[in-house]
C-alpha cells in the first residue's frame, strides 16, 4: 500500500467551514441488538472521510442512516442544514442531495444505462429528457462509458457496472456522496478503474464518506479515517497518523491483520 | 512428455486449417434420431411404446373424421349418409350440425340482425389490444384502448349513447379534481378525485343522462343480458375479467407487502378467503345472495354480477403470483431507488413493477387462461356459455338429438385457439423482455 503516492496534496485540500454532514449521539437498535452507539461525527463541505472496521461494526449501517436507508432511533443526524426526522419531505430533500454507491452496483437491469442515469433526474427533479440525456451522457463520458450508453446493465463488466452506478449517482448533482465497499464485488483489475473515477471525482472536491478496505485508496485521496468497532467509533485521525502511529489497541489489531503483518 | 513433445514446445502455426464437415452421422437427421429417440435401450423400447400408441389412436379416429359429413339437415339423415357411403357399421363425424347452428355458438340468442354489433366490438377490441400488446403500434393508439370499454359496452347492450358519455365524464371529474388537489397533498387529492366521481355516478349521472336523452336521442337497440350467449358472453366475461383483473392484483400484492398494518390485513384476508373458496360459490353468490343486500328494486345486471365475481377470484390468485415476483426481486433494488429519491409509487412503477411482471408473466398468462376457460362455468348460474349452455340447447332440438362430439370438440377447438393465443403471445413477451445476457 505504500506505493499508492497521495493523489491529493493535503496542502491544497479545500475544506470550508460549512457543516455537510452532523451527527450528535446517534444511536440505532435492530429489535435488541445495539447496533450503532452514540455515534459523534461532523463532515465539513469538501471533506473526504474513509471508513472502516472489522466485518459487522456498522459502518454500512452508519452511512446508511445518513439517507436514511435506515432509521435512527434516538440522537441527531442534520445532512446539509435538514434534519432527517420521520418527516418525508425531509427524507426526499435529503436523498436528493446525497448520492449513494452499492456493494452490489444496485443498476436496474430492465433498463438501459443512458436510462438508469436519467431515470431519478426526470422523475425526482423534473429535468426535460434531452437535458437529462445530456447530463447522463456528460457524467458517462467522465466515468470513460460513455459508447456503452444504450446497452443493458447484464451487458456490462462488474467495473463498468460500478461506474456506471457512479455516473447515475451524479446525474442527480448531488452535493454529497455514499460509497459503501464500492469495490469488494469486484475483480482486482477491475477495482482500479473504480478507484480512479473515485480519486477524480475527489479532486473536483466532493464531499466523500466512503466505506472501503482499500487502505492505499485511505491513503491517497482521504482527510480523516475513522474506525468504527463494534458500533462505535473508536479512533479517527488524518491517513498519515492512522496508520503509522494508531492509538487505541483495537486500531492496532486491525492495522495489523488488514495489513498482513 | 515424449521426446516428440519435447521437440515440439516452441511452436508457431503458419498455414490455418480448413474448416472441416464433422463425420458422416454425427450430423443432421441420423444424428437427431439417434440421439433423441434411439439413445441405449430404454429409450428405444420408450420410443416404440409411444409409437405404438400413437399408432392406435390414430386408427381407432381416423375413420370417424375422414367420414364426417358437412351437408345434412338432421343428425339422422347424417348417420344416414355415412351408413350409405361407408358401410352400415361406420362412423363419422356429423359437422353439418356446427355448419347449420355454429351462430348459436358464437352468438347465444343475440338478435341476428344484430350480430353486426358483437362482430364490430371483437374487431375493436384487437384495434384495442395492438398498442397494449406490441410496442410496434403508434401511442397515439392508447387513447382508443381507454375508450374502448365503454364503447365495447354500448356495442353490446346498446342503449342511449349518453349513459357510456355520463359514464367516461365520472372519470373526467374525478381526474381534474385530483388534479386541482394535487398540489395541497396527494392523499387529499386521491381522495377528492375518488369521492368527486362516486357523488357524480351516484347523484349526478342519471339524471344527466335522462335529460340528454330526451335532448338528443341517440342510441342502439337494447339488447337484455338474457339474450347473450355462446363466445359473446365467454369473451365479455373473459375480456372484462382479465383487464380488470391485472390492476386489481397488482393492487392486492402492493397492499400485501405495505407496511401499513390495516391496507396489509386486508389485502391478506381478501386473497385468503377468494382463493379458499371454489369459483362456484362465488358465482351462486353473484346470483343469488347480491339480491339480498342491494336496496330492492335496483337492477343490477346478471352479467355484470359474474364478471365483478370472476375478476376478483383472478384477481387473488394474480396476487400471489405478482408477490413471487416481487419477493424475487433483491432488496438493492427497492434501496437504490429510495437512495436516487423516488417516492414510494414512482419506485414501484419505474423500477420494481416492470421487473417484478416480467418475472410474473407466466403465472398471469396462466392466471389469465385458467379465467377464460372458467367463463363456462357460468352455466350454474343460469347463463347460456357456450360449452355446455348453448351444446345442450342444440342437443335439446329435435333435429340434433343424441349428437355428442361434436359440439364438444368444435367449442374446445375455438377455446383452444384463443388460449394457445394467450399463451404464445406470452412466450413472446418474455423473449422480447430479456435483458440479462449472462
Ligand atoms: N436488517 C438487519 N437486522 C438485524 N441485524 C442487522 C441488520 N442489518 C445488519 N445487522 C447487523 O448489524 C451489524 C452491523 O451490520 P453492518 O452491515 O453495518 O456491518 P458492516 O460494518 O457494514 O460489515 P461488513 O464489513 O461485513 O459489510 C451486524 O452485526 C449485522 O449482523
Ligand atoms: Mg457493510
Amino acid at each position: 500500500m505504500e506505493t499508492i503516492e497521495r493523489a491529493i496534496d493535503p496542502s491544497h485540500m479545500k475544506i470550508s467551514d460549512e457543516i455537510a454532514i452532523q451527527i450528535r449521539a446517534m444511536n440505532k437498535w435492530y429489535g435488541q441488538f445495539h447496533v450503532l452507539r452514540d455515534i459523534n461525527l461532523t463532515v465539513h463541505r469538501g471533506e473526504r472521510i474513509v471508513i472502516c472496521g472489522p466485518s459487522g461494526s456498522g459502518k454500512s449501517t452508519l452511512i446508511r442512516c445518513i439517507n436514511r436507508l435506515e432509521e435512527h432511533q434516538s440522537g441527531q443526524i442534520v445532512v446539509d442544514g435538514t434534519e432527517l426526522t420521520s418527516d418525508l419531505k425531509n427524507i426526499d430533500t435529503v436523498r436528493s442531495e446525497v448520492g449513494m454507491v452499492f456493494q452490489h452496483f444496485n443498476l436496474f437491469p430492465h433498463l438501459t444505462i443512458l436510462e438508469n442515469c436519467t431515470l431519478a433526474p426526470i422523475w425526482v427533479r423534473k429535468v426535460p429528457k434531452e437535458e437529462a440525456e445530456e447530463t447522463a451522457m456528460h457524467f458517462l463520458r467522465k466515468v470513460k462509458i460513455p459508447d456503452q450508453a444504450h446497452k443493458y446493465p447484464g451487458q456490462l463488466s462488474g467495473g463498468q457496472q460500478q461506474r456506471v452506478a457512479i455516473a447515475r449517482s451524479l446525474c442527480m448533482k448531488p452535493r454529497i456522496m455514499l460509497f459503501d465497499e464500492p469495490t469488494s464485488a469486484l475483480d482486482p483489475e477491475m477495482i482500479k478503474e473504480v478507484l480512479d473515477t473515485m480519486i477524480s471525482l475527489a479532486e473536483e472536491g466532493m464531499t466523500m464518506l466512503c466505506v472501503t478496505h482499500e487502505m492505499g485508496f485511505a491513503q491517497a485521496v482521504a482527510n480523516r479515517v475513522v474506525f468504527m468497532d463494534q458500533g462505535q467509533i473508536v479512533e479517527q485521525n488524518t491517513p498519515r497518523e492512522f496508520f503509522n502511529n494508531p492509538q487505541s489497541e483495537r486500531t492496532k489489531m486491525f492495522l495489523s491483520q488488514i495489513l498482513g503483518h | 512428455m515424449s521426446d516428440t513433445h519435447a521437440q515440439t514446445v516452441p511452436f508457431v502455426r503458419d498455414t490455418m486449417l480448413p474448416q472441416a464437415a464433422p463425420p458422416a452421422g454425427q450430423a443432421g437427421a441420423v444424428r437427431w434420431l439417434r440421439e433423441n429417440l434411439f439413445s441405449g435401450w430404454v429409450n428405444t423400447v420408450l420410443t416404440l411404446l409411444g409409437l405404438l400408441a400413437l399408432f392406435v389412436l390414430v386408427k381407432e379416429m381416423a375413420p370417424w373424421f375422414l367420414h364426417s359429413v358437412w351437408n345434412a339437415n338432421t343428425l339422422t339423415e347424417c348417420r344416414q349418409i355415412v351408413a350409405d357411403r361407408w358401410g352400415p357399421d361406420a362412423t363419422g363425424a356429423c359437422w353439418a350440425m356446427i355448419r347449420e347452428r355454429w351462430p348459436q355458438f358464437l352468438f347465444g340468442f343475440y338478435p341476428s340482425n344484430l350480430y353486426w354489433r358483437p362482430v364490430t366490438a371483437l374487431v375493436l377490441l384487437f384495434v384495442a389490444l395492438a398498442p397494449v400488446l406490441f410496442p410496434g403500434v403508434p401511442r397515439r393508439l392508447m387513447v382508443f384502448s381507454v375508450l374502448y370499454p365503454f364503447l365495447g359496452f354500448w356495442l353490446l347492450w346498446g342503449g342511449s349513447i349518453w349513459l357510456p358519455v355520463v359514464a367516461i365524464l365520472g372519470f373526467v371529474i374525478g381526474y381534474a379534481v385530483w388534479r386541482v388537489l394535487q398540489r395541497r397533498s396527494p392523499l387529499l387529492a386521491l381522495l377528492g378525485g375518488i369521492v368527486a366521481a362516486l357523488v357524480w355516478w351516484l347523484f349526478l349521472a342519471g339524471p344527466v343522462n335522462e335529460a340528454l336523452t330526451s335532448a338528443l336521442p341517440l342510441g342502439l337497440e337494447m339488447v337484455r343480458s338474457d339474450r347473450f350467449g355462446g363466445f359473446v358472453l365467454s369473451l365479455t366475461i373473459g375480456v372484462a375479467a382479465i383487464s380488470l383483473s391485472l390492476p386489481l392484483g397488482i393492487m392486492l400484492a402492493l397492499g400485501r407487502q405495505s407496511d401499513m398494518f390495516l391496507i396489509k390485513t386486508m389485502s391478506v384476508c381478501f386473497i385468503e378467503f377468494i382463493r379458499g373458496v371454489p369459483l362456484i360459490t362465488l358465482l351462486f353468490t353473484a346470483s343469488l345472495l347480491l339480491n339480498y343486500f342491494l336496496p330492492p328494486g335496483t337492477n343490477f345486471d346478471i352479467i355484470l354480477r359474474v364478471i365483478i365475481m370472476v375478476t376478483l377470484f383472478a384477481a387473488a390468485y394474480i396476487a400471489e403470483v405478482i408477490r413471487g415476483g416481487l419477493a424475487a426481486l433483491p432488496r438493492g433494488q427497492y434501496e437504490a431507488g429510495n437512495a436516487l429519491g423516488l417516492n414510494y409509487f414512482q419506485a414501484q412503477r419505474l423500477i420494481i413493477l416492470p421487473q417484478a411482471l416480467k418475472i410474473s408473466i407466466p403465472g398471469i398468462v396462466s392466471t389469465f387462461i385458467g379465467l377464460f376457460k372458467d367463463t363456462t362455468l357460468v352455466i350454474f348460474v343460469g347463463l347460456l356459455d357456450p360449452l355446455k349452455g348453448i351444446t345442450d340447447a342444440v342437443r335439446a332440438s329435435t333435429d340434433w338429438k343424441g349428437i355428442y362430439w361434436e359440439p364438444y370438440i368444435f367449442v374446445g377447438a375455438i377455446f383452444f385457439l384463443f388460449c394457445f393465443g394467450m399463451s404464445r403471445y406470452s412466450m413472446h413477451l418474455e423473449r422480447r423482455l430479456k435483458r440479462d445476457h449472462r
